[in-house]
């Protein structure tokens, strides 16, 4: 494609429509994903209203109320009033905090980006690290035990860790506290010292996650031809890793870190709840207990956001990453 | 670049006639690691299924005068927050957290491969319409796909069942897809076709038996992935619910405890750990593709 265009200038037109292309991909999968979320919550056996006036109120009430809140309207004319309030930053009425949803969340969002933005600058060199270093060292003793490490660290649910971690930093040792409480003017070590065990829970999991699949995308690229090549010519094990394969591992190594940051988001509807920190999934898991579907759908939106922007930052980085996969 | 999935060569390559033969080659073969998990599945599908029966006591009696007491003759592994034993009770709920699991990992993996198969034979737009759909449910992360499906729907045993196959089907016919779409392309397969045997023959004879080790694997996955779930869910307070309660429900009950570092809360966690890992370590010692689907939650 692109003929006649200096070669260089065609590849950042390919790689820039295949990048507009996924994103379009994305948005649609976005539409989906809320026709999804809303035809599941709509289908509640009662509704918003009854919910609100209690068991005790007239039919009357309810059917006014319901007029009111348009829950008389068919279901399509509602999933689009309710998709064009979540597009305008509007989803609604809380039903439990009695205030607009958006507050809610604006109050709560920051410190679960704060949260989740600390765990990924943990996890993501120490995983880096583990992963290199287990793929440099295969199938050696060294190997096998980092292997047994994140294959356990896989499978342990968050909770046991935060237990343990709580077990040791709270009670035995009382260096910690064992919720975490976030505001304003927090000083550094106030803070380090709060965030410690969410963040150490959190990058557990993640961390096992990102260094197996490192160790994979390496492994990958160092059984390929060009590699025995380089060896054969008599280059050093180290600088054939650093110089030749890492370059070609960048794409699936970004793409696991993108996927493990995602296993991140579930991670934190369990460690937010235990560690009891005011942040988006343990609103939403509130918003569960209440069933406050107005605030659920809104969160369920936003996680969902989360996943499909880091699956696009994944895929953008691997047509960056590989010129063959701007041709195509 | 489609991905190719290896296939299993060894089968050909070393002929074993009958299946218990096979099952037994494949088991001596393990690694060190492969048979600890092994053994810690073995112990826990046994504690799963006669848990009840070797409990010491009944489950909802209170049978210690002291609450959170520790290792005893009496009582293994101590008592609860309202003095009961948490021994019987870890084997009761062992049988919810694999029984359920179990039943659950099934019926995904079922759907999951039954829908690949269907996607795979059928006219194009079939699968277009199955696959999109797939990939939009899979872009929900799985733990809030469930919170608003128990949000919508409640929490009893039978919807938690459901509840947790649907939030890990869409993984298994990516996986099932994968391979399916691949043998599909495969000679036999085509040659199949051109003798005009039917879609239905040619999904569950031709392409079905060669798909069923990585699937097996994936199921394994999927039964980790279910377990973490749904006790993740009971921790939370959302799924199993009293007086039934899973290892899970049990780490939430006896959550008070955890200042004094009590067995009663260590005990159940530690038990979820164990039958996660053990099955983790057994599907990685498995030889082919095993190895390459490990972890992904």
């Amino acid at each position: 494609m692109a003929h006649g265009t200096p070669r260089n200038h065609g590849g950042i037109a390919a790689a820039g429509r295949l990048i507009l292309r996924r994103l379009g991909s994305a948005l649609l999968t976005l539409l989906l994903v809320s026709l999804v979320v809303f035809t599941i919550s709509a289908l509640l056996p009662g509704d918003a209203a009854e919910e609100t006036l209690g068991q005790s109120a007239t039919p009357e009430a309810v059917a006014a109320l319901r007029h009111q809140m348009g829950l008389d309207q068919p279901a399509h004319l509602r999933y689009a009033h309710w998709l064009g309030g979540m597009i305008k930053g509007d989803p609604g009425q809380s039903l439990v905090a009695n205030m607009p949803v958006g507050q809610v969340i604006a109050g709560r969002l920051p410190n679960s980006l704060t949260l989740a933005g600390l765990t990924a600058a943990v996890a993501i060199p120490l995983a880096l690290a583990i992963g290199i270093l287990s793929a440099l060292y295969r199938d050696t003793g060294l190997d096998r035990a980092l292997n047994l490490m994140t294959l356990g660290m896989v499978a342990v649910p968050e909770f046991l860790v935060a237990t343990i971690a709580v077990l040791v930093f709270s009670v035995t040792l009382r260096w910690l506290p064992s919720i975490t409480v976030v505001r304003e003017g927090m000083g550094w070590a106030e803070m380090l010292r709060g965030y410690a065990m969410p963040v150490m829970t959190l990058a557990c999991v993640t961390v096992a996650q990102m260094a197996r699949m490192t160790r994979a995308a390496i492994i990958d690229q160092l059984n390929r031809p060009y590699v025995e090549m380089a060896l054969l010519k008599g280059l050093s094990p180290a600088r054939v890793v650093l110089v030749h394969v890492l370059p070609n591992a960048v794409a699936p190594i970004v793409n696991a870190m993108a996927l493990s940051l995602s296993y991140l988001l579930g991670g934190a509807v369990i460690v937010e709840t235990i560690f009891n920190y005011p942040g988006i999934a343990s609103l939403m898991v509130n918003a569960v207990t209440s069933r406050d579907m107005p605030l659920l759908q809104a969160c369920a939106m936003i996680f969902c956001v989360a996943y499909l922007l880091l699956m696009l930052a994944a895929d953008v980085c691997a047509i960056l990453a590989n010129p063959r996969l701007r041709g195509q | 670049m489609t991905p190719t999935v290896p296939l299993r060569e060894e089968s050909m390559a070393k002929p074993v006639s009958t299946a218990a033969g096979r099952v037994w080659h494949l088991l001596s073969g393990l690694s060190t690691s492969g048979q600890v998990g092994l053994a810690l599945v073995v112990l826990w599908l046994v504690l799963g299924a006669a848990g009840p029966l070797l409990a010491p006591y009944d489950v909802g009696a209170f049978v210690s005068p002291e609450v959170f007491d520790g290792m005893s003759a009496r009582h293994w592994l101590g008592s609860d927050y309202l003095g009961r034993d948490v021994l019987s009770r870890l084997l009761s709920g062992a049988q919810y957290t694999v029984g359920l699991a179990l039943a659950s990992a099934l019926l995904a993996s079922a759907t999951g491969a039954g829908l690949a198969l269907t996607a795979t034979v059928s006219p194009r737009w079939v699968d277009e319409v199955i696959s999109r759909f797939m990939d939009t449910l899979i872009s929900i992360p799985s733990k809030v796909f469930a919170l608003v499906l128990v949000a919508a729907f409640g929490s009893s045993l039978a919807l938690l069942l459901l509840i947790a196959a649907a939030t890990y089907t869409p993984g298994a016919f990516r996986i099932a897809r994968a391979l399916a779409t691949n043998l599909n392309q495969m000679d036999y397969v085509q040659v199949a076709y051109a003798r005009g045997e039917g879609r239905l023959y040619i999904a569950t004879a031709e392409i079905m038996p060669n798909m069923i080790h990585p699937v097996l694997a994936d199921f394994g996955l999927r039964f980790v992935f279910i377990v973490l779930l749904l006790s993740g869910l009971s921790f939370l307070g959302l799924g199993v619910q009293p007086p039934n309660a899973d290892l899970g429900s049990l780490v939430r009950e006896n959550i008070s405890g955890l200042g004094d570092g009590a067995l009663a809360i260590l005990a159940p966690a530690v038990a979820i750990a164990t039958l996660t890992i053990g099955v983790n370590l057994l599907i990685d010692a498995l030889p082919g593709r095993g190895r390459r689907i490990t972890g992904g939650r």
